[in-house]
């Protein structure tokens, strides 16, 4: 098999085997979260908003899951391997850090798909949510059009937290809430305003939720960008978040190494 | 790629950090010219700070030379990396690789698989391992429930997965116990032994271990190669002035006469704490001087129980070139600033 292909799929099998074995994260990663998603739940519902906007809260809380695992599960994961001492075993391989990165997400995956579909089922039984379902087909290639532009986005993060790693991650940390709010996870984006809304756009969670809202809910879900224009908008997304990731870690891998930071622990 | 017998080869190679908190830079690497030739395990003494691991970074293509350069396997470490990287591995003494939620196993057939070792090889070349370094009994024991010397076991089996063309070992016997540290010897002299074409390129602080291992070692401080050779023709550069080692016992006149032969240098002695019996050192001008100093300690009633010519040891020639002995009062900057 190619070691690029051989590697994605032995890192995957690192995370699906800790899912299975460490089931503590059950309780963290999908109980707590559907608590959270259900606040804002019945606060639509105290203020008798129209049902819609419980599908919307229901949808965000299940995609805050994806984005949570390009973030922390990916895109920090060479910081954390250099902390731990065992960036270097990976940079002296001869296979491409990208496809480490996607063994990680591809991994990740099983985890964050198990907290998504908990928030999406948890919300249709107990809070009687209910999603079209001959528009589940066309929503979910929407979705998976999504995840690629969201983890190649994660990838260009990740040359970030490469070199700067305890700094990234602070500054990650810290615009956690404000990304939270412009992707639009509990409320339709364009609410923000068309300015803010537009910018916001940019990260690919946010457009495409706005999209699979509007695939769901038509009119009613406030739709920022036209729902034809999304899917050749992730497409070119993913294209160039994977070319700018491609050089990202190339150039930062150079910095690095010309810098002689690239595997310091504590940097 | 440079066709050559040299697995490594360098050509005025320096590397200078720049120190980001305070001014100034530290140069850890001064115009070194290495050749490490095929099928050689070669070893490179130094004390911490010496820019062994900068070297080794340089080598592994973790790090750029501020100048000069480094070929391995042939291939130049800046401008075709990758193709290094197929062809090597590395261990670090006293790190670690894997996760705590995997088995020792799975930890093995995980790093071969970034090298797209085919998985019956890789299990096959697993279980061998296992067996060598002794982890066979924990092949299903998760990295987690293992102790800190079974842990570098496993990275250092880990970095013979790949079956590389160069393996580059940075102090691999470091923080191992005793038996540990024998049994990671006897495995790299049978690696060497069955695999003639393969390259080492050790670090170690243990002169012992170079000494038992190294058909070549460079003694290398403050970043430049201070000599070369076998281990052996390094001794023969020290100036050796003849020194023997007495145990004789504990009764009988003073050794203060002794001191009084001609051609004998200088006398030291102290007792044995658990024996009680004399330990003499005497350096003499010439061999021919022991004879005399035998018959002296019979005339003073002092019987031999041990006698022996010390000869120089790696120890010694390191002393030499570098002016101290080896010691961990100074941290490694590792390669890198901190």
């Amino acid at each position: 098999m190619n070691a690029n292909l051989a590697a994605i799929y032995a890192r995957a099998s690192v995370r699906m085997k800790a899912a299975f074995r460490e089931r503590s994260w059950v309780i963290g990663d999908t109980l707590f979260p559907f608590l959270a998603m259900s606040a804002f739940v019945l606060v639509y519902r105290g203020l008798r908003a129209p049902r819609e906007y419980e599908g919307f809260v229901v949808l965000g809380g299940a995609m805050i899951a994806y984005w949570n695992n390009v973030l922390w599960g990916m895109a920090s994961q060479f910081f954390w391997e250099k902390e731990q001492g065992q960036l270097q075993l990976y940079l002296i391989t001869p296979v491409s850090r990208m496809s480490i990165l996607l063994g990680m997400a591809l991994g990740g995956i099983v985890m964050t798909t198990s907290r998504a579909l908990t928030i999406l089922i948890g919300g249709m039984l107990i809070f009687h949510v209910s999603f079209p379902l001959a528009k589940a087909l066309p929503a979910f290639g929407l979705f998976l059009l999504t995840l690629g532009a969201a983890y190649s986005l994660g990838m260009i993060l990740s040359s970030l937290f490469l070199l700067w790693g305890r700094e990234v991650w602070h500054t990650a940390t810290l615009l956690q809430e404000p990304i939270y709010l412009l992707s639009g996870f509990y409320f339709p984006v364009s609410a923000m305003g068309l300015v803010i809304a537009a910018g916001a756009s940019l990260l690919p969670v946010t457009l495409g939720l706005d999209g699979i809202r509007q695939v769901f809910y038509g009119p009613a879900a406030h739709g920022l960008v036209p729902l034809r224009f999304i899917p050749p908008i992730q497409v070119a997304l993913t294209a160039g978040f994977l070319y700018l990731a491609h050089r990202a870690l190339r150039f930062m891998e150079e910095l690095g190494k010309r810098e002689g930071r690239l595997t310091l622990r504590g940097d | 790629m440079i066709g050559s017998s040299a697995a490594i080869q360098t050509h005025g190679l320096t590397r200078v950090f720049h120190a980001r908190q305070k001014a100034g830079e530290v140069r850890a690497l001064r115009d070194v010219a290495l050749t490490v030739h095929r099928g050689e395990c070669f070893g490179l003494l130094g004390p911490n700070g010496a820019g062994k691991s900068t070297l080794i970074k340089i080598l592994t293509t973790l790090l750029l030379p501020t100048s000069g350069s480094a070929l391995v396997a042939g291939f130049d470490v800046v401008r075709a990396p990758l193709e290094v990287r197929r062809r090597i591995n590395l261990v670090s003494g006293g790190d670690s690789s894997g996760y705590g939620i995997l088995t020792v196993r799975e930890t093995l057939h995980l790093f071969s698989q970034f090298y797209g070792i085919p998985g019956p090889l890789a299990r096959r070349r697993a279980a061998d391992l296992m067996d060598v370094t002794g982890l066979s009994e924990k092949a299903n024991t998760r990295l987690s429930s293992l102790s800190t010397g079974m842990r570098q076991k496993l990275n250092f089996a880990r970095g013979f997965m790949s079956d590389p063309e160069i393996i580059f070992l940075d102090e691999p016997t470091l923080g191992l116990d005793v038996e540990a540290s024998r049994d990671v010897r006897e495995f790299i002299a049978r690696w060497i032994r069955e695999r003639p074409e393969r390259t080492v390129l050790l670090t170690t602080h243990y002169m012992a271990e170079a000494d038992e291992l190294c058909g070549r070692v460079a003694i290398i401080d403050h970043g430049v190669i201070l000599a070369l050779d076998t281990p052996s023709a390094l001794k023969r550069t020290v100036p050796a002035e003849p020194a023997f080692e007495f145990q004789v016992s504990a009764t009988g006149q003073p050794l203060d006469p002794l001191r009084e032969i001609r051609g004998v240098r200088s006398v030291s002695h102290h007792a044995h704490p658990g024996t009680g019996a004399v330990e003499l050192r005497v350096v003499v001008d010439e061999d021919d001087v022991i004879g005399e100093v035998l018959g002296r300690l019979k005339a003073l009633e002092r019987s031999v129980i041990h006698l022996t010519k010390m000869e120089p040891t790696l120890e010694t020639v390191f002393i030499h070139h570098v002016g101290r002995g080896l010691t961990d009062e100074e941290n490694e900057q590792d390669g890198e600033l901190s």
